[in-house]
C-alpha cells in the first residue's frame, strides 16, 4: 500500500513536470515576440533595438532554453508566477485573490452534483421501467447535452428577467452579503452543477442496476433484510468505485465549465481571467492559471485513486 | 462487429456466413429498439441534410446585412426574426450547421487517427514507449478540454483552421488512452500468439489483427465524440475565440444576442436550441450503437 502509494505520487510528479514542460513550450511558441510586446505595453513610443535587446536580457529570454526552463521552474516552486503584460502586477497576487471564487463555485457544483445525482440514479435504478426512471434517464440524457452558456442564459431570462426572483449577475463575496451571495449563486451553480448531476445519475443508474443482479443481493433479499438496508448497505456500497471515478473525472469539465458560466454570469473568477487574458494575449496569467488548474486535476486525481482501496477493500494496490 | 474473417474472405463457406447475418439482424434489431435513438437517427440525417444543402434551404444570405430589418421578432418573412444587422436567423443557423458539421468531422477525424495511432503503439510496444506516450497523454488529460482548446486557440489565434487544431489536440488523449486499453487487452488473444507464430510482423500484428479488434468502443466513442466537439466548438465560439464573425456558427450566435436578451430572447435561445438537438441527437446514437455493439462497455463510455 505504502509502496503503491509513493509510486503513484512520483507518478503524479512526472505528470506534473510534463505538464510544465508542455505549458512552457507552448509559451515560447507564441506567434510575434513577447519582448515586443512587454516593450509596446510599457512605452507607446519608437523604441530602438538595443533597448529590445536590452530588455530580452533583463527578462533573461537571450539565454538557452534548457536554463530559461529551469530558472522559470525555480520561480515557480518559489510561487513566482511572473508579471502580468498589460497590468504590471504580480500573477500570482491576482491569481491567488480569484482562487477562491471559482473554488467556492466549483465545490459547490461538485457537492450539489454527487447529492442529487445518486439519490436519483439510485431511484432510477430501483425502480426500472417505472415513470420515474423514464423521467430520471430523460433528464440526465438532456444534461450531458444542455450547452452550460446557453442554459445560463436561458435561466437569466426567466429568473432575473422576467420574474425578477434573482440577480442577474456578478459576484458579492459571502463574507459581505451572504444572502445576496447565495442568491447570485444558484444560477450558475446549477448550470455548472447540471452535467455532474446528470452524469452522475447515470452512472449510478447503471452501476447499481449491474450490481442488484449480484448473487449477495438476492441473499439479501431472502433474508428478509429491508429494501432500504439492500440498497444502501449492500447495493450502493459496491457500486461506488465507477460513481467516484466518473465524479474525479468530473473535476476538469467542472473548472473547464467555470471558464465558460464565469464568463455568462460575470463572476471575477479564475475562468474570467483566462478568458480576458487570452483575448488580451496576457501570456502570464494563462500560463499561470493553467499550471494552477492542471496542479490541482493532477491531485484530484490522485486522491480519487486513493479512495478506491477504502471503498473497495478487495482492491489491492501492488 | 470486426471479425476475424476479413483476411480470407474466399475461405468462408456458408456455414460460417450465416451467423454474421444473424449478427447484423441483432445488431440493428438492439440499435433500432429504443425511440430515442431512432429520434437521435432522424434528427443526425435532418442535419446532414440541412448542412449539406444550406444553400439551397436557408431563404435568406447568412451573412449580407440588411439594415432595412434589424431585430425583427418571427413572422412569416423571418421565421426565427432577425438579429442586429438584420440578418435571417434561420438562415444563420441553418449555415451555422455547417460550421459545426464541417469542425466536428474533420476534428474527430484528425483526434481519431492521431488517438489510435499513439495508442496502438503505447499498447502493442509495452515498456518506455508506454511510459513516455502514456505520461505524455496523462499530461495532455490533467488539462481541461475546453482549457487546453482555449490556450491553443489563444496561441494560433482564431479561426477555423486553428480552432480545428486546437480542438484535434484537446480530443486526441482520450481516444488514445481508450485505444491503449483495448490494445492492451487484445493482444492477450491466442490468435494474435497464432499469427505471431506464422511470422506475422508487428505492423502487420497491429493493423490485421489488433486494430480492427479494438474498433467497436472506438466507433461508440467517435458518435459521442461527435457531439461533444461540436459541443466544444461552440463554447469556443462563444468566447469569441473561435469562429469569428460573420461566420455563422451557433456559439457565437448566441454570444453576439447577448446585448438584446431581455428583448429578443429567441435570438440566443434559437441557436443554442439547434445546438443541443444536435449534440442530444449524437449522443442518444452514441448510446444506442453502445448497445448494439458490445454490451460490455456500458459503465466504460
Amino acid at each position: 500500500m505504502i509502496s503503491f502509494l509513493i509510486r503513484r505520487f512520483l507518478q503524479s510528479i512526472i505528470v506534473l513536470f510534463i505538464v510544465t514542460i508542455i505549458v512552457f513550450l507552448a509559451m515560447r511558441m507564441l506567434p510575434g515576440d513577447p519582448i515586443r510586446m512587454i516593450v509596446t505595453a510599457s512605452n507607446t513610443e519608437s523604441f530602438t533595438e538595443e533597448q529590445i535587446a536590452e530588455v530580452r536580457h533583463q527578462y533573461g529570454l537571450d539565454r538557452s532554453l534548457i536554463i530559461q526552463y529551469f530558472d522559470w521552474l525555480n520561480d515557480l516552486l518559489h510561487g513566482n508566477l511572473g508579471e502580468s503584460i498589460l497590468q504590471k502586477v504580480s500573477v500570482s497576487d491576482e491569481v491567488l485573490r480569484r482562487i477562491p471564487i471559482t473554488f467556492h463555485i466549483g465545490t459547490l457544483a461538485f457537492a450539489v452534483g454527487i447529492i442529487l445525482g445518486i439519490p436519483l440514479g439510485i431511484i432510477a435504478a430501483v425502480r426500472r421501467g417505472s415513470w420515474l426512471d423514464t423521467l430520471v434517464t430523460t433528464l440526465s440524457n438532456l444534461g450531458i447535452t444542455v450547452p452550460a452558456f446557453w442554459l445560463g442564459f436561458l435561466l437569466i431570462y426567466v429568473f432575473a428577467m422576467h420574474f425578477k426572483w434573482l440577480p442577474v449577475m456578478g459576484y458579492t463575496s459571502p463574507f459581505t452579503n451572504f444572502w445576496l451571495n447565495a442568491r447570485e449563486l444558484i444560477m450558475p451553480v446549477f448550470c455548472l452543477a447540471l452535467f455532474p448531476i446528470a452524469s452522475t445519475a447515470r452512472q449510478t443508474r447503471s452501476s447499481m442496476l449491474e450490481v442488484m443482479r449480484q448473487d449477495y443481493i438476492r441473499t439479501a433479499w431472502s433474508k428478509g433484510l429491508k429494501e432500504q438496508a439492500i440498497i444502501t448497505k449492500h447495493a450502493l456500497k459496491n457500486g461506488l468505485i465507477p460513481i467516484v471515478t466518473l465524479a474525479g473525472l468530473g473535476v476538469p469539465m467542472i473548472v473547464g465549465g467555470t471558464v465558460l458560466i464565469e464568463t455568462v454570469f460575470n463572476i471575477p473568477g479564475m475562468g474570467r481571467l483566462v478568458v480576458t487574458s487570452v483575448l488580451n494575449q496576457d501570456y502570464p496569467y494563462v500560463q499561470g492559471i493553467v499550471l494552477i488548474i492542471s496542479t490541482a486535476v493532477v491531485f484530484i486525481n490522485f486522491a480519487v485513486e486513493m479512495t478506491y482501496g477504502w471503498l473497495d477493500p478487495r482492491i489491492r494496490y501492488d | 462487429m470486426a471479425n476475424n474473417a476479413t483476411s480470407n474472405t474466399a475461405a468462408i463457406d456458408l456455414a460460417e456466413i450465416a451467423p454474421r447475418v444473424g449478427e447484423w439482424r441483432r445488431f440493428r434489431r438492439v440499435f433500432l429498439s429504443r425511440g430515442l435513438v431512432v429520434f437521435g437517427i432522424v434528427v443526425i440525417f435532418l442535419f446532414l441534410f440541412v448542412a449539406i444543402f444550406a444553400p439551397l434551404v436557408a431563404p435568406y444570405d447568412p451573412v449580407e446585412p440588411d439594415l432595412n430589418a434589424t431585430l425583427q421578432n418571427p413572422s412569416t418573412a423571418h421565421w426565427l426574426g432577425t438579429d442586429s444587422l438584420g440578418r435571417d436567423t434561420l438562415s444563420r443557423i441553418i449555415f451555422g450547421s455547417r460550421t459545426s458539421l464541417e469542425i466536428g468531422l474533420i476534428v474527430v477525424f484528425f483526434a481519431c487517427i492521431i488517438g489510435i495511432t499513439l495508442g496502438t503503439i503505447a499498447g502493442f510496444y509495452g515498456s518506455w514507449l508506454y511510459t513516455i506516450i502514456m505520461r505524455f497523454i496523462d499530461a495532455l488529460m490533467s488539462f481541461p478540454m475546453i482549457l487546453l482548446a482555449l490556450v491553443i486557440a489563444a496561441l494560433l489565434g482564431g479561426g477555423m483552421k486553428n480552432v480545428i487544431i486546437s480542438l484535434s489536440i484537446a480530443l486526441m488523449p482520450g481516444y488514445a488512452r481508450l485505444m491503449c486499453g483495448q490494445v492492451l487487452s487484445a493482444k492477450q488473444n491466442d490468435y494474435i500468439l497464432a499469427a505471431r507464430s506464422m511470422g506475422a510482423s508487428n505492423l502487420r500484428l497491429m493493423l490485421r489483427h489488433i486494430v480492427p479488434n479494438c474498433l467497436s468502443p472506438i466507433i461508440v466513442q467517435i458518435t459521442m465524440m461527435l457531439g461533444a466537439t461540436i459541443l466544444a466548438e461552440a463554447g469556443l465560439s462563444f468566447l469569441s475565440i473561435g469562429i469569428t464573425p460573420p461566420t455563422a456558427a451557433w456559439g457565437s450566435m448566441v454570444s453576439e444576442a447577448r446585448d438584446y436578451l431581455a428583448v429578443f430572447p429567441i435570438l440566443s435561445f434559437a441557436p443554442g436550441m439547434a445546438l443541443m438537438l444536435v449534440v442530444f441527437a449524437f449522443n442518444m446514437v452514441g448510446d444506442g450503437l453502445r448497445d448494439a455493439l458490445d454490451p460490455r462497455l456500458r459503465g466504460i463510455l
